[in-house]
């Protein structure tokens, strides 16, 4: 870090490095960018495409790329289909609720982690990093029958509980805790604050940028979130969106493409528009995580 | 309430007993990061045994009774030919998936640390794919497969070329899965690429442009090099990715036509919640869990100190 800050004040000839040299290097620099975000970017193109062409249209060969004579019927078309407005409700609620319980338990976790001392912790931070080796897809079925047991399939509580506990969160937010300037924490001390006034008005505020970035990863993680919705709910008004869409592929696909489309839009248009609002946390977040540790 | 700061006082402050302080944070400690733990030990920790105990019992998910059978079901498994496919899927998808993101990746992420006006905006588009739901971006890939009227159809056209039909072709249903999973995890590896490029030390490069290296020569002897344990993360994150993935398998293909696409994951799936073999779901959990803990070992034992989001 601080040799990055040294160099920092020849950044003029660093730069240069960076710079392609010759005119026609430049050119191709610039053909490759367009080639690969036409390539990347086409199959969301028509996405958007066919959600604006009349069915007769959808049908025309070889299809067209831009609409002919654009309509907006598709979309109403869909969301009477199928019971959008309850996948929204169901998938942002269980999304709400399981990052905002993720927060918490990372962050009383972190906190005890860092703050407290007591026969033990290295076992139990152990476990906790443990935990990150057992990824969720291979304890679906024992999860499954215990929420049979305990008669809450197709519920809440279901689509919920398994989101909550947090390995991820409570390493990062401990990172961010053990990054934290002493003197803070000893002035609150000095205020005469107790752990949880700590915790919520000195630690969390410090820790935003944390917090705002893994808070959006779960958000993305909990809100795409496919095989456990999909064997826990078994009634149309509990499915989440992503289970929604795949069942509207099954009743509409191949025939009605274009209010296919426009379904499959609902679903990612929320998260896509959380990416462009949020795009540097997220990126800058999970490179972090790489390059850093 | 003057312990509050255990971190930066224990030692120092007078007043209780080491031994008395110890138990009360240790109290504090189950009060704040208890119900964390409890759950982990209720939907992680017990699950694994669960799966281990089911993978030796027949049981059906309704019968009163779980029947003791010892290997059988391991037994049943091995000598598959389903789950001899199912492995080479798993296999083949992640020798795919994991060398076309890395090299596309690289490959992009060389591009855009170069300075080009908007470059910003194609890195945008280029991650947008990896943030969406992997089911309804699915939906969009079964439209532009559609041996009629999909996108794949309308693009060879111009050229007299007829696209084979993707996703029912026991032959082009694993390239096609691999091409849809490329598409939406080549951001992920170039937003990591693109770090790692920026963390390589300029001086570096000053120094071997002194030293009067050429543009190849700085790339193989300093990007390189510099990339290397990047790119050892992100092939075990790829590994562990490309092993995990069930909603594109599940929307593209159902793991067909007749088990061309199937992965360990969907395998698992299929056993547990179609076929209603418990056992045999337990054996392909207690394969895949065994199969992700050893990649994992290999990842703490070789990258020490770090952490993905294991999405």
């Amino acid at each position: 870090m601080a040799a990055a800050r040294q160099v920092g004040g020849q950044a003029t000839s660093a730069a240069s490095r960076a710079r392609l040299a010759s005119t026609p290097l430049r050119l191709a620099g610039y053909a490759a960018m367009l080639v690969a975000v036409a390539v990347i970017g086409l199959p969301l193109g028509w996405l958007l495409s066919a959600t604006f062409k009349e069915t007769s249209e959808i049908y025309l060969i070889p299809a067209t790329l831009i609409p002919r004579s654009p309509t907006l019927a598709n979309y109403p078309l869909a969301w009477n289909a199928a019971p959008f407005g309850l996948y929204y409700i169901n998938t942002t609620f269980v999304t709400v609720v399981s990052v905002f319980g993720k927060l918490t338990m990372g962050a009383t976790t972190a906190y005890a982690l860092v703050m407290l001392r007591f026969p033990g912790k290295n076992l139990i931070f152990a476990l906790i990093l443990g935990a990150l080796m057992i990824p969720p897809q291979v304890v679906v079925v024992p999860n499954y029958i215990l929420f049979a047991d305990w008669g809450l399939i197709n519920t809440y509580t279901a689509l919920i509980l398994p989101h909550v506990p947090t390995a991820v969160g409570a390493f990062l937010l401990r990172q961010a805790f053990l990054a934290l300037p002493r003197e803070i924490l000893d002035a609150a001390k000095v205020d005469g604050a107790g752990h949880l006034r700590t915790l919520w008005a000195i630690m969390l505020p410090l820790s935003m940028p944390v917090l705002v970035t893994f808070g959006l990863l779960a958000t993305q993680d909990v809100w795409n979130d496919f095989l456990w919705p999909l064997i826990i709910t078994n009634t149309d008004n509990m499915r989440t969106l992503p289970i929604g869409i795949s069942r509207m592929l099954d009743q509409e696909g191949n025939t009605q493409w274009g209010v296919v489309m426009a379904g499959a839009l609902y679903v990612i248009l929320p998260l896509l528009v959380v990416f462009l609002w949020a795009q540097r946390h997220i990126v800058e977040g999970i490179a972090a995580g790489a390059v850093k540790g | 309430m003057a312990q509050a700061l255990g971190r930066s006082s224990a030692a120092a402050t007078p007043g209780p007993s080491r031994v008395q302080r110890e138990w009360r944070d240790w109290l504090l400690f189950i009060l704040l990061a208890g119900p964390n733990l409890l759950m982990f030990a209720i939907f992680n920790y017990r699950p694994l045994i669960y799966n281990a105990w089911l993978s030796f019992h027949e049981w059906d998910f309704l019968a009163p009774v779980k029947i003791y059978v010892g290997f059988e079901n391991y037994v049943d498994v091995l000598t598959d030919p389903h789950f001899h496919r199912v492995v080479r899927n798993t296999l083949v998808l992640m020798g795919g998936g994991v060398c076309f993101t890395l090299i596309f990746g690289l490959a992009l992420a060389l591009l855009l640390n170069q300075r080009l006006a908007g470059r910003d905006a194609a890195r945008s588009v280029l991650f947008a794919p990896y943030m969406l739901s992997g089911a309804a971006i699915a939906v969009v890939w079964v439209y532009i497969f559609d041996p009629t009227y999909g996108l794949l159809r309308t693009l060879l056209s111009p050229f007299n070329l007829v696209p084979p039909n993707w996703l029912r072709d026991s032959a082009w249903a694993m390239p096609a899965v691999i091409i849809v999973y490329t598409w939406k995890h080549l951001g992920y590896t170039m937003v990591i690429f693109l770090a790692g490029l920026q963390a390589i030390p300029r001086e570096l490069y000053e120094a071997a442009t002194t030293d009067g290296a050429n543009a190849w020569e700085r790339f193989r002897h300093v990007t390189i090099p510099g990339l290397a344990p990047i790119t050892f993360f992100l092939l075990i994150t790829g590994i562990l990715a490309s092993f995990q993935t069930f909603d594109l398998i599940h929307v593209l293909t159902r793991g067909g036509p007749v088990d061309a696409t199937s992965n360990l994951l969907y395998y698992l799936y299929e056993q547990g919640f179609i076929g209603f073999h418990a056992g045999q779901a337990g054996v392909a959990a207690v394969f895949q869990f065994l199969f992700l803990f050893v990649v994992t070992l290999i990842q703490i034992r070789y990258v020490e100190r770090r952490v993905t989001y294991s999405a």
